[in-house]
């Protein structure tokens, strides 16, 4: 095996480094905005899909109002939504591993429940719920928060080396501290991959329902789907931005959970010098 | 079946550079010379540099100094030329090919047709006594069929040398007792050379010619041991006084190389050099 | 023995099924004679009887017209052919960025961020515009269900390439293979599970991007369509309704099996222990 040593570098050395990871990115950014902006202006393309980035910030401008407001209620639906699954999630995936032949038979209908396109859910849920009330979205964000978060816990509870168990079982340890000290610390990565997923499924499943109907006042999906229906492009797109960017905030909020409860995980840990 | 290959290393040392620290030295100036048609172990505490050394031989890491010919050739030039195979620890075979597909990879690679592979690969397979596993998965397999399966492929294109870095090091006594044996057999029939880095004395003295002894870090060549027990070697050999001797003797190379504690075949420790 | 294993697998099949339905039924019972409100009001309306949905496919979707299950079966395959162009689409599409990326350092610096940041932008949220500027047709539409499936194909592509152990890449390197060799012959097969665990999340995420494609647009023939039109007829015939989501999580379903049973066919590993 060739000798590698590991040695952590200076400050200038990480300086620079990070310089030569992140440079090109920022070129391609400032080099796209630039000629998306060019682009259309010169090309004077129709604003049909691309409108100018200009025009962008001017629609978010004169409806910051709304969008904000709406913006942050949409969220509260996701977040709501996220909250629920994902608690559902982690009991279900709980007691699934605690008995492994109800784990074992309900497996094959979370896989294929998985499947299922549960967005052609929303008009039942608005049926279900009332249109205007944001339970009908939360519920939409609930169903698609549940899968990941459940699957993925449950192959954390579950691909425990087999070693680890028989340790504990020599140690006279009932199932509760098998789960305890055991099962459950190794699940917490798999958790969290579940959990960024769920975050981002949350946030579109909460917009997109919003598709099939809601309060306008307070719901960005609705928004998008009328000025997109009446070709006002620049309101449509700004709405889709701040969409975005709340979901970005979700999913780096969860990593910078992650970051703390994981500090002992490779992934998270420091990078041997090369 | 080609010629076996001679190796020489000249002056060959390996330095790691490190961003804002004065590096490692893995291997001081080695000189090192194999005749054709020997079988050289490398023998040294962990951490010596023996598996830089052997990977040095084959190219697959660069000498920060010294000169490396292989048949003859640079290295680099011997590896283009596929002049040698190569063993690891691990038997690296891959889990999406079959047996005999993973025995036939480095001839595919040289462009044999499907026919010649074929009855090669049927000869490799009864080499290393594995016929009937050709339609088999590498994971369907105890690890020292593996590790067979991994030298059939190494000898599969007849190879002038053959480079092995502790192929039997990830099994139990009996298993590799019984491959010692069977690579011997091998290497015979063969007919090439072969570079073997173990941490086992009594493994290296019964299948070398000769036992080159390293110091612990940076990599020195403190010895190197004849061994003169006639061949073919049994599992009688094992018992034999001379045998008795010569691991003595490789044991006593080592303690006084700069080694902490000789290394016992059942235990492996870690040496710690002394600043 | 293993006869009997699948006879109690798919025992264990049947009993969740007739679980799930006596849930349903149980649940429905229970909330209708106790008038329960919450979470939603039990009624007929809301939670129709199994029997019902299912009988509701035989029945005419509407005077003198064709049974629903016709109906909803045409539907299911217009929305299948958009959801298959557009996964095979970006499947590719995914699949040649994520070997351009692996090959190139700069590139991978340069677009990686972008791709990932791709993704926050809700596709399914831009799906009415895209419809409309690209004009409303099976094209359109395949665009959604490619934007979806090429993300986590490119990405697991990317992992998979680099997955290979390093030795693995060592023997191609005493091999003295060329890239080309080194990428089919290692990387490719390497990245197998990586791509596949991609496809069978981008294959039930296909399907879901043709039906919100086809929602805003005039696209009538597919399930979008399907489910805005008896959405309308919920109060008179709220099973209709029901049962076009049953055909929609039957393709769902169906897409990821045929994913499944072609990632049977091409990946041959030792199954993954469960404790």
């Amino acid at each position: 095996m060739s000798l590698q040593p590991v040695v952590f570098p200076g400050r200038r050395y990480r300086a620079g480094r990070r310089a030569r990871d992140w440079g090109p990115a920022v070129v391609v950014l400032v080099s796209g905005i630039g000629s998306w902006q060019g682009l259309v202006t010169a090309l004077d393309i129709q604003r049909f899909l691309l409108p100018k980035p200009t025009e962008i910030l001017s629609a978010l401008r004169e409806n910051w109002s709304f969008l904000w407001g709406a913006g942050w209620y949409t969220f509260g639906e996701a977040v709501g939504g996220f909250v629920i699954g994902g608690a559902l999630a982690i009991a279900t995936a709980l007691a699934l591993a605690r008995w492994p032949p109800l784990g074992r038979a309900l497996l094959p209908y979370a896989i294929a429940a998985n499947a299922i396109p549960i967005i052609a859910f929303a008009p039942i849920f608005n049926n279900w719920f009332g249109l205007i009330n944001p339970v009908s979205k939360m519920a939409m964000a609930a169903v698609l928060a549940f899968f990941p978060v459940m699957i993925n816990m449950l192959r954390g509870l579950t691909s425990v080396h087999p070693s680890s168990i028989e340790l504990m079982r020599s140690y006279a340890a009932g199932e509760a501290a098998t789960f305890r000290r055991v099962r459950i610390p190794n699940s917490l990565p798999f958790l969290f991959s579940g959990l960024k997923v769920a975050s981002v499924l949350a946030m579109i499943g909460a917009v997109v329902s919003q598709y099939f109907g809601g309060l306008r006042s307070t719901s960005l999906g609705l928004f998008i789907k009328e000025k997109a229906a009446l070709a006002f492009f620049p309101e449509a797109w700004a709405a889709i931005v701040v969409a975005s960017v709340l979901g970005v905030a979700f999913y780096l909020a969860i990593v910078l959970v992650e970051r703390s409860a994981l500090r002992w995980h490779p992934s998270v840990r420091g990078v041997r010098a090369e | 079946m080609p010629r076996p290959a001679a190796v020489s290393l000249g002056g060959v040392s390996k330095h790691y550079a490190v961003p804002g620290g004065p590096g490692v030295t893995a291997l001081a100036p080695i000189d090192l010379d194999v005749h054709p048609g020997e079988f050289v172990s490398l023998i040294g505490p962990s951490g010596c540099g023996k598996s830089t050394l052997l990977r040095i031989i084959g190219d697959l890491v660069q000498a920060t100094e010294g000169q490396v010919l292989v048949n003859g050739k640079p290295a680099h030039q011997a590896r283009l030329d596929r002049d040698y195979g190569i063993v690891f620890q691990d038997p690296v075979l891959y889990d999406w090919r079959t047996v005999a597909r993973n025995i036939s990879l480095p001839l595919e690679m040289l462009g044999w047709d499907r026919q010649r592979r074929a009855s090669r690969v049927a000869e490799m397979l009864d080499l290393v006594e594995l016929g009937g596993f050709e339609g088999h998965y590498p994971w369907q397999l105890s690890g020292g069929m593996q590790q067979r399966v991994s030298i059939a492929r190494a000898l599969s294109f007849s190879p002038a040398l053959l480079l092995m870095d502790e192929p039997f090091g990830a099994l139990d006594e009996m298993t590799r007792e019984r491959l010692n044996g069977e690579l011997l057999r091998i290497w015979q029939q063969s007919g090439c050379t072969i570079v073997f880095v173990t941490h086992s004395i009594t493994e290296a003295v019964f299948l070398s010619t000769r036992v080159v002894v390293m110091s612990a870090r940076p990599g020195r060549v403190i010895g190197i041991v004849e061994i003169d027990v006639p061949q073919p070697r049994t599992v009688d050999t094992r018992e034999e006084p001379r045998f008795f001797e010569l691991v003595t003797e490789v044991r006593e190379r080592l303690r006084k190389g700069g080694a902490a504690e000789a290394l016992a075949e059942e235990e492996l420790l870690l040496v710690e050099e002394e600043r | 023995m293993l006869a009997r294993r699948r006879v109690r697998g798919v025992l264990a099949f049947v009993t969740v099924l007739i679980g799930l339905v006596a849930l349903w039924e149980g649940y429905r019972a229970i909330g209708q004679s106790t008038g329960l409100t919450w979470p939603f009001p039990v009624n007929e309306r809301s939670m129709p009887h199994i029997h019902h949905i299912l009988g509701q496919l035989f029945e005419p979707s509407r005077r003198n017209g064709p049974p629903l299950v016709t109906v909803l079966l045409q539907a299911a395959l217009f929305t299948a052919r958009e959801a298959a162009l557009g996964f095979v689409l970006g499947a590719s599409t995914g699949f040649v960025l994520g070997v351009a990326l692996a090959h190139s350092r700069l590139l991978e610096r340069g677009l990686l961020p972008y791709i990932v940041a791709s993704q926050t932008i809700p596709i399914l949220a831009i799906a009415p515009m895209v419809v409309v500027w690209l004009g409303a047709g099976l094209f359109s539409v395949a665009i959604i269900a490619a934007y979806l499936t090429f993300f986590p194909v490119t990405i697991n592509t990317l992992r998979g390439l680099r997955s290979a152990d390093p030795r693995a890449h060592e023997l191609m390197d005493s091999y003295a293979a060329n890239r080309r060799s080194v990428l089919w012959k290692l990387r490719v097969p390497a990245s197998m599970p990586y791509l596949f665990t991609a496809l069978k999340i981008s294959a039930p995420a296909s399907v879901v991007g043709a039906i919100i494609g086809e929602l805003p647009s005039s696209i009538q023939g597919g399930l979008g369509g399907a489910i805005l039109n008896y959405n309308q007829y919920y109060i008179t015939s709220p099973a209709s309704l029901w049962a076009t989501n049953v055909v929609a999580a039957a393709l769902g379903i169906s897409f990821f099996g045929v994913v499944l049973l072609a990632e049977r066919l091409v990946v041959h590993r030792a199954p993954e222990h469960v404790a």
